[in-house]
């Protein structure tokens, strides 16, 4: 964990109220893909938790939706300002388990911490399949930077605009070793419901400090009492309760 | 350094500051963003006599000047407190801590107490009897001086160490509660903690809370319990710890003027962790600029 000043290289947007961020600081604290940052937003109280997409040397990439006042301040941000953020929060994915098919299924905004994932997977000579479900077409994003990586991408949208018409679940392939998975809480459950294999799932919560202290983001699970901020926000499929 | 040093209940503190219970878990947590030792003392997350899961999520909502909790008193209990959470606090604070006790009877408090006091780090007991949080739990006990003086009275009968009592302000007359928890034997007092209040999401025209309600704090709340500490500070003559919405070395010394001997830091703490130690290593230059040499010489000065 590190208190971090970044320097913001670019803020686009990147799909119907999706942005990407790229920021310039010291990004050593992040030890795995599906960690977060959780940013100092001017005139919000709280912090924003957002996770990692990606990671080259200094240079942190947040993709995020604008879905309230913080987030809508966060999309005004410009070259050359700057932001702090407490980096390398959460535990992150497990690649070990990952075998040599991973999956990775993502929805909507849960999409961006599978990237890192992806990449590194790829980097240990993975074939990963990734399955993404969004609403729209314009909802989309990533699709080819994630073909770049030597992924097999497939792809869903609620409204059949792009893709196949309908929900994640019902593109997933036949075989795969082990899943990983991020996205709106119902998605989720039904990767857990239709997937036979074991599987990480990363899971959102509204934090306090999204550094273990307040507790204000726990859940329960068949081994204990979690934190999301610290203890997640990767669960492992086994033990949720969901699969009791 | 001598400059900060306060003595709180008979046990010198290097300086006022002390992370209030329930924003500082059991001191590990922060002992991964610095050396918490630099601290006066630390209040550690408040502890029943049995393990607690605490309520349901949504527990937190943001405000335009702090948050809301309802995170329902989560915590390990006092067996597993004293097994797991108070070796690892040894090995990160060398100290004397806080222990922060909450119960939902008499008899509660006075075994969890007696148990914490037993302990040779604790230094002072802290019994949140204000928690707003919890049907039929503290809250009864700190909005009646006759229901805080049972609590208190009990409490004393096991354990010699300096009690301190934590108050809500969630009263129409935070006097009489003070004074009858100094009349039962309380070595202190300290307040306030949260005040009750509510967000609902207009999207989904609900409360954001799963509890509905649930405690404000962060520093719009500090006019608040400057002035609850300045009429307590003033009615009862034991020492008072004062908090809410405390954020710089400036409100310290302004809530120390208002009365207080220490000054507890809670919700700051959750959005800046270093902000205890940045706020000490502040108070030597706010304590120039307004010509104080030393900070014991301060409290209660602005009456």
């Amino acid at each position: 964990m590190n208190d971090v000043l970044f320097t913001v290289l670019d803020n686009a947007l990147l799909a119907r109220d999706v942005y990407r961020l790229r920021l310039q600081g010291d990004t050593g604290a992040i030890a795995r893909p599906g960690q977060f940052v959780n940013l100092k937003v001017e005139g919000c109280f709280l912090r924003r938790p957002i996770s990692v997409c990606d990671l080259e040397e200094d240079v942190l990439t947040l993709i995020y939706k604008v879905v309230g006042k913080g987030t809508a301040t966060l999309s005004r941000l410009v070259k050359g300002e700057t932001i702090r953020a407490l980096t390398g929060l959460g535990n992150g994915y497990d690649c070990a388990p990952a075998g040599e098919r991973p999956l990775l299924v993502g929805g909507g905004v849960g999409v961006p911490p599978l990237f890192l994932l992806a990449k590194e997977l790829r980097a240990a000579d993975k074939a990963v399949c990734v399955c993404l479900g969004f609403g729209a077409k314009e909802d989309a994003f990533y699709l080819r930077e994630f073909r770049e990586l030597g992924c097999e991408v497939r792809l869903a949208t609620l409204d059949g605009s792009l893709g196949h018409k309908g929900f994640v679940t019902e593109i997933l392939p036949e075989r795969y070793d082990h899943f990983f998975a991020c996205g709106p809480e119902p998605m989720l459950q039904a990767v857990c419901a239709v997937t036979r294999t074991s599987g990480q799932l990363s899971f959102e919560a509204r934090m306090g400090c999204g550094f273990g202290a307040c507790m204000g983001c726990s859940c329960q699970t068949l081994t204990g009492s979690k934190r999301i901020c610290r203890e997640g926000p990767v669960l492992r499929k086994e033990e949720l309760l969901w699969t009791r | 350094m001598d400059a900060l040093k306060v003595s709180l209940c008979g046990i010198p503190l290097d300086n006022p500051v002390i992370p209030a219970s329930g924003t500082f878990g059991y001191g590990h947590e922060f002992a991964q963003w610095y050396d918490i030792n630099c601290l006066g003392t630390f209040s550690f997350k408040g502890t029943t006599l049995s393990p607690r899961l605490g309520n349901p999520t949504p527990r937190i909502a943001e405000c335009s000047a702090g948050m809301l909790n309802a995170v329902g008193l989560q915590n390990p209990g006092v067996h597993e407190v004293i097994r797991e959470e108070l070796p690892k606090l040894r090995s990160c604070f060398h100290k004397p801590v806080m222990a922060n006790v909450s119960g939902f009877s008499v008899d509660e408090y006075v075994e969890a107490c007696r148990l914490l006091a037993a302990e040779p780090q604790v230094g002072w007991l802290e019994i949140n009897i204000s928690c707003p949080n919890v049907h039929g739990g503290g809250m009864s006990f700190g909005t009646d001086p006759a229901s805080a003086a049972l609590v208190v009275e009990a409490v004393r009968k096991v354990t010699d160490k300096p009690l301190i009592v934590k108050l809500t302000p969630n009263v129409a007359d935070i006097i009489p509660i003070a004074r009858a928890c100094e009349d039962a034997g309380a070595d202190g007092i300290s307040l306030i903690n949260t005040l009750v209040g509510m967000r609902i999401d207009l999207k989904t025209r609900r409360p954001v809370l799963a509890r509905q309600t649930g405690g404000y704090s962060g520093p719009g709340i500090f006019p608040v319990a400057l002035r609850m500490v300045w009429q307590v500070a003033g009615a009862v003559h034991i020492p008072v710890v004062g908090m809410g919405g405390v954020s710089s070395a400036q409100d310290v010394i302004e809530m120390m003027l208002a009365g207080a001997t220490a000054v507890q830091v809670g919700t700051a703490n959750l959005v800046e962790p270093t902000i205890c130690r940045d706020i000490i290593m502040d108070l030597p230059r706010v304590m120039e600029r307004y010509g104080i040499t030393s900070l014991s010489d301060i409290i209660g000065g602005a009456r």
